[in-house]
């Protein structure tokens, strides 16, 4: 190792500290750290091939389980594929916008979060808003070829309207589900206790939701859990979509409490959205401030 | 000039700092030195922010580091003892990142990380993922990431604990280089020799609190004299040793005598002049005390630490060893 060159510290005042100069330093920060996860995943796509092949593997077996079902056994006469393919969409944004907490959680077990946290980021906020870039990249990735794969197989393909609602739906569910991940990340004292909570979470809220049968099909008490799982508010409004042209005051649910629209379904995905992240901001506060 | 004031910081029953005072001058290499758990890392987290104290203020020049975190941040670069590498991107993806966090210019980090690679001596494998990284390449890219952004304040934890020996003289002739171009250098260790070699001036720390502080070389002569070592016995039994030591607290010209009890109950003491010792071996075999052995050596920051808290430094560690909880103190550093 040689002489350095000589120092000049940048401690001197930058030219504009407020306004649009912080915007852009929040913006740098977080695409540098989005960019980071980008490389992780290109060099290490294994998340990603997994994120689609068990969504497919669900998509194709369940399909085929139900495949001779007697027809106009599902409401609005729809075959199980197509049925089914709404519910394995959203459980494919779920499980990835569920997952989003484990990087994060690793950063703080090995001590990269300390390495971020010593740079004097214009908002540590950035941290969360690289994840949430990140994973919503990455289920929206996984979501078309998921619903490539069913359209190919003859269960159908949403208009131009509806992609767009299909993002709407996709987009507060991985909202949500992220923020509550981020805030697990924060909260628990290791990635075991994590993953434990993900493992614990995931299946149990994709039976206990419309994913896979309708609500007609189940006893009343896992009707009414049904009915409150967020998992099937996402689900129904993709559904609808799928069987036709739904607009905001179509009924998407006929649930024991009443009937829910699809302008209902995205405004309760939305609110919890907002309510997710409130909670965590004063934990985020507290372990980034 | 760094300086904290009555810095106060638990983890749960377990005080790391109690109430350190501390000023480090500018344009210095400053040591801090301590057994583990002396509070040394805790006292570096405050100042870099990593860490809230319970009590106490930090300041960075005329910065007040508590309530300007993110100004105090712009100035130091920190090199942790443990940070951790993404071993899946390159070192200089690495160090854009680093770039991009501290805000500066592509261009600029660029030309930055040609630089640090050419001085630092990266270059051949900077383009390799840091998972396939030795001890050494790690520092020298932590090194690298903690000088990016040019800061005026370096602080490094630990910073050749587990390098080899040429790593560790490389990394030494870099902090000289950089206090010679006007970098203040603070670093820990618990390597005597480290700081010997390095600091012009030095913190001694002991169970969070500040033990003796100064220039190595008025430290040392400021315990007087010659430092001696007797041992009665190889292990001489705690009468004996305490009738030595009161024999020797009236002997004139004897200075700050300590019975160090994991060495045998061995007694340093200083001896205005050499000249003494003759006198004590006769003194002690009237008292009918036999000597086993009787050493003489210039003081060391040993030395220093010894008279301070009645062990030596390694004695220190080793105790450490024994009661510290690694896993619990890695709890409370994760965020």
């Amino acid at each position: 190792m040689t002489g350095l060159p000589a120092h000049s510290p940048s401690a001197a005042p930058r030219p504009a500290d407020s306004g649009v100069f912080a915007w852009a330093e929040v913006l740098q920060e977080t695409l540098a750290l989005s960019g980071r996860l980008f490389l992780q995943l290109q060099r290490r796509p294994t998340t990603l091939v997994a994120g689609v092949l068990q969504p497919l593997v669900w998509l194709v077996l369940f399909g085929a389980l139900f495949q001779r079902a007697p027809e106009g056994l599902l409401p609005g006469g729809l075959s199980y594929g197509r049925f089914l393919g709404a519910g394995i969409i959203v459980f494919t944004a779920f499980s990835g916008a569920l997952n989003a907490g484990l990087p994060v959680m690793f950063d703080r077990e090995f001590g990269f979060l300390n390495r971020l946290l010593v740079a004097p980021l214009r908002s540590r906020y950035s941290i969360v808003l690289a994840s949430v870039l990140y994973i919503t990249s990455l289920s929206g990735v996984q979501s078309l070829a998921i619903m490539g794969t069913a359209a190919v197989m003859g269960n159908g393909w949403p208009g131009g309207s509806g992609l767009v609602v299909v993002a709407i739906v996709l987009l507060l569910l991985v909202l949500a589900v992220t923020g509550l991940s981020l805030g697990l990340a924060f909260a628990l004292p290791g990635h075991i206790e994590l993953l434990a909570v993900i493992f614990v979470a995931n299946l149990p809220l994709l039976f206990a939701s419309t994913a896979l049968a309708p609500l007609s099909f189940m006893p009343p008490w896992l009707a009414w859990l049904a009915a409150l799982n967020p998992l099937s508010f996402a689900i129904e409004p993709i559904r609808a979509v799928y069987n036709g042209s739904p607009n905001w005051s179509t009924v998407v649910l006929d649930a024991p409490y009443g009937s829910v629209t699809m302008g209902a379904c995205l405004l309760v995905l939305a609110g919890l959205a907002g309510l997710l992240f409130l909670s965590i901001r004063p934990l985020l506060r507290r372990k980034l401030g | 000039m760094i300086r904290l004031e009555g810095v106060r910081k638990s983890y749960g029953a377990v005080q790391a700092l109690a109430g350190l005072d501390l000023e480090v001058p500018s344009g210095c290499i400053y040591g801090l030195l301590g057994p583990n758990a002396a509070g040394k890392t805790t006292a570096l987290r405050i100042l870099c922010t990593l860490l809230a104290p319970d009590a106490g203020r930090v300041w960075l020049d005329d910065i007040d580091v508590l309530a300007q975190p993110r100004l105090a941040r712009r100035r130091l670069g920190y090199v942790a003892q443990d940070a951790a590498l993404d071993k899946i991107l390159s070192g200089r993806e690495m160090l854009h990142l680093h770039g991009a966090l501290y805000h500066l210019r592509r261009d600029t980090t660029r030309r930055r990380v040609v630089e640090l690679a050419a001085r630092l001596e990266m270059a051949a494998w900077l383009d390799r993922p840091c998972g396939a990284y030795s001890g050494g390449m790690r520092r020298r890219l932590d090194l690298a990431t903690g000088l990016l952004h040019h800061p005026p304040l370096l602080v490094l934890d630990e910073p050749t604990a587990g390098l080899d020996l040429e790593s560790r003289y490389a990394l030494w002739a870099v902090l000289r280089q950089l206090k010679a171009e006007g970098t203040t250098v603070l670093l820990s260790s618990h390597d005597l020799e480290e700081v010997n070699t390095l600091a012009d001036e030095l913190a001694i720390l002991d169970q969070g609190a500040l033990i003796a502080a100064g220039q190595p070389s008025q430290l040392k002569a400021a315990l007087g004299g010659e430092r001696i070592t007797l041992k009665l016995r190889e292990f001489a039994s705690d009468g004996e040793a305490s009738q030595a030591l009161a024999l020797l607290q009236q002997q004139a010209g004897v200075s700050q005598p300590v019975v160090n009890r994991s060495q045998g109950n061995a007694i340093s003491f200083f001896a205005r002049d050499a000249r003494l010792v003759e006198a004590l071996r006769q003194q002690l075999q009237d008292h009918g005390l036999p000597i086993f052995c009787l050493s003489q050596s210039q003081p060391s920051l040993d030395d220093v630490y010894l008279q301070a808290t009645g062990r030596t430094l390694m004695d220190a560690e080793l105790a450490m060893a024994t009661t510290r909880d690694t896993k619990a103190e890695q709890k409370a550093a994760m965020r």
